[in-house]
């Protein structure tokens, strides 16, 4: 059993009076990636929302690197340093060049030095396969390319934690590849990731666990090869025999 | 330069159209003092407006209730009541209230000049409209931006400043210029407190020439110039701005 790097524990949300998460626990170990599938309004962004603190929980636990976030003490900043966090609409910073968008985070937040954070800059959108793109602005580059700017504006900031929210929803059928393409190749490096997805057949490929989510609770989870093969939650095979 | 003293001043004599300030040495130095003072009330206010603007806007989306409210009343204060009141209520409300220092000469006068309370009425008309627009070109940025910023770890400061602050100025661009034209027209009010800028001065030479109509004509002209300038130069510092692929 590798060492747990998020424990979340019986958590429970709710917006006004409709309460989105009922009792979700999952637990992810350090290098491993977790899928969570399920159809839409189940709670899926939601959950990993609250993982960054980017939204408030009422009841449950979250610990990442033994930091609880239900902590009403706790150092959003301390926080986010350690979880990186790529949206479904790319969320770039316009008005600034793909290197730029990549050096502001460690920048302003970690105060670091510029000509060291260029150098990883330049080296981390090579990485995402964007060079020769480092001075465009995000309006300039096709979806793909703006999501793959996103990823590495998010790992500038090393973190051991990256979540990733629907992240090839907004792009089409050919681009999808050449993102997941580098997700699949951040998962081979060992970063532990939290995925929620529409790709049943990348998730099957690079998760070690997929969770189903329907309606606030995790309906069912297993690795892939059972969860795919054999599900046998009704819901799980009803969604499942719909988009596979 | 001699010329054109020489023809404004055969002009006068055979027309009777006189413009002094192009020949009589007295009435020129006057006017160009005047219209020198001007130029610093407008760039005073202009700058100082604007910071204010940035401040408030800033204030408006505080964590604190009372920071909000104090933005709001504000607000209220300055864009609901003229700003010829405002201008007499610092010089005459305000300067009442604070003591007299003694001058070189050994003569008590106020401790804040026109000048100053005209800049800080001008400053506080102009910042509120200036913080109601800045606000405009604020809440047009999608939250998710912001909110990725938030997710890298951002301050809310750091965010104002590198996210927020960027692209609300490029979308509220057109809506400033206006409100910057506005406040050059409006710097005559330091006029009504003796402030001696240019429509003082040429106050002050009509009556001693009785060229009403001239230096009218003169003031139309200067002022169409002056905000010709600004418009020229916030269009250059808008396309300066301009990102491309961000369609602003």
């Amino acid at each position: 059993m590798v060492e747990p790097l998020l424990i979340i524990d019986n958590l429970h949300k709710r917006f006004a009076h409709v309460e989105v998460i009922k009792g979700v626990s999952l637990t992810v170990g350090k290098g491993e990636v977790a899928c969570i599938i399920g159809p839409s309004g189940s709670g899926k962004s939601t959950l990993i929302r609250c993982v960054n603190a980017l939204v408030p929980f009422e009841q449950g636990s979250i610990k990442v690197l033994g930091i609880e976030v239900n902590d009403p003490k706790l150092d959003k900043l301390q926080l986010r340093k350690h979880v990186g966090m790529v949206f479904q609409q790319y969320n770039l910073f316009p008005h600034r060049t793909a290197l730029q968008n990549v050096m502001m985070a460690p920048i302003q937040v970690l105060k670091r030095n510029k000509p060291e954070v260029e150098a990883e800059a330049y080296a981390l959108l090579k990485k995402v396969r964007l060079e020769g793109k480092e001075h465009s602005y995000p309006g300039e580059l096709s979806g793909g390319q703006q999501q793959r700017v996103a990823i590495a504006r998010s790992l500038a900031m090393k973190p051991d934690l990256m979540l990733f929210d629907e992240v090839t929803a907004a792009l089409d059928p050919e681009t999808v590849g050449e993102v997941l393409i580098t997700i699949r190749q951040l998962a081979e490096e060992g970063m532990t990731c939290v995925l929620v997805t529409h790709e049943m057949g990348f998730a099957r490929e690079v998760a070690n666990e997929v969770y189903f989510t329907d309606r606030g609770v995790i309906v069912e989870h297993a690795p892939p090869a059972s969860f795919f093969a054999n599900p046998t939650d009704p819901r799980t095979k009803a969604f499942l025999s719909q988009v596979l | 330069m001699n010329l054109i003293a020489a023809w404004f001043s055969h002009l006068n004599d055979t027309t009777g159209i006189n413009f002094t300030v192009f020949y009589d040495p007295f009435d020129r130095a006057r006017f160009v003092q005047g219209f020198l003072v001007t130029l610093e009330l407008c760039g005073v206010t202009i700058t100082g407006s604007v910071m204010l603007g940035i401040l408030g806007a800033w204030g408006q989306g505080a964590a604190s209730i009372w920071l909000r409210r104090l933005v709001q009343f504000y607000i209220q204060m300055f864009r609901n009541t003229p700003p010829l009141v405002q201008v007499y209520f610092f010089y005459f409300g305000l300067s009442a209230l604070l003591p007299e220092v003694k001058n070189s000469l050994g003569m008590s006068q106020p401790l804040i000049g026109g000048f100053v309370w005209a800049s800080i009425s001008l400053i506080c008309f102009a910042g509120a409209f200036n913080v109601e627009i800045f606000r405009s070109g604020i809440e047009a940025i999608p939250h998710s931006t912001i909110e990725a910023a938030e997710a890298l770890g951002f301050t809310r400061l750091q965010t104002y400043r590198q996210v927020v602050l960027p692209l609300g100025l490029r979308i509220c661009m057109p809506a400033l210029t206006n409100n910057l034209v506005n406040l050059i027209k409006t710097t005559p009010l330091a006029y009504a407190i003796a402030v001696p800028e240019l429509l003082y001065v040429s106050n002050q030479i009509w009556s001693d020439n009785e060229n009403v109509p001239e230096m009218m004509l003169l003031l139309f002209i200067i002022y169409i110039a002056l905000v010709g300038v600004l418009v020229f130069i916030m269009h250059r510092w808008e396309r300066a701005l301009r990102v491309p692929g961000l369609g602003l």
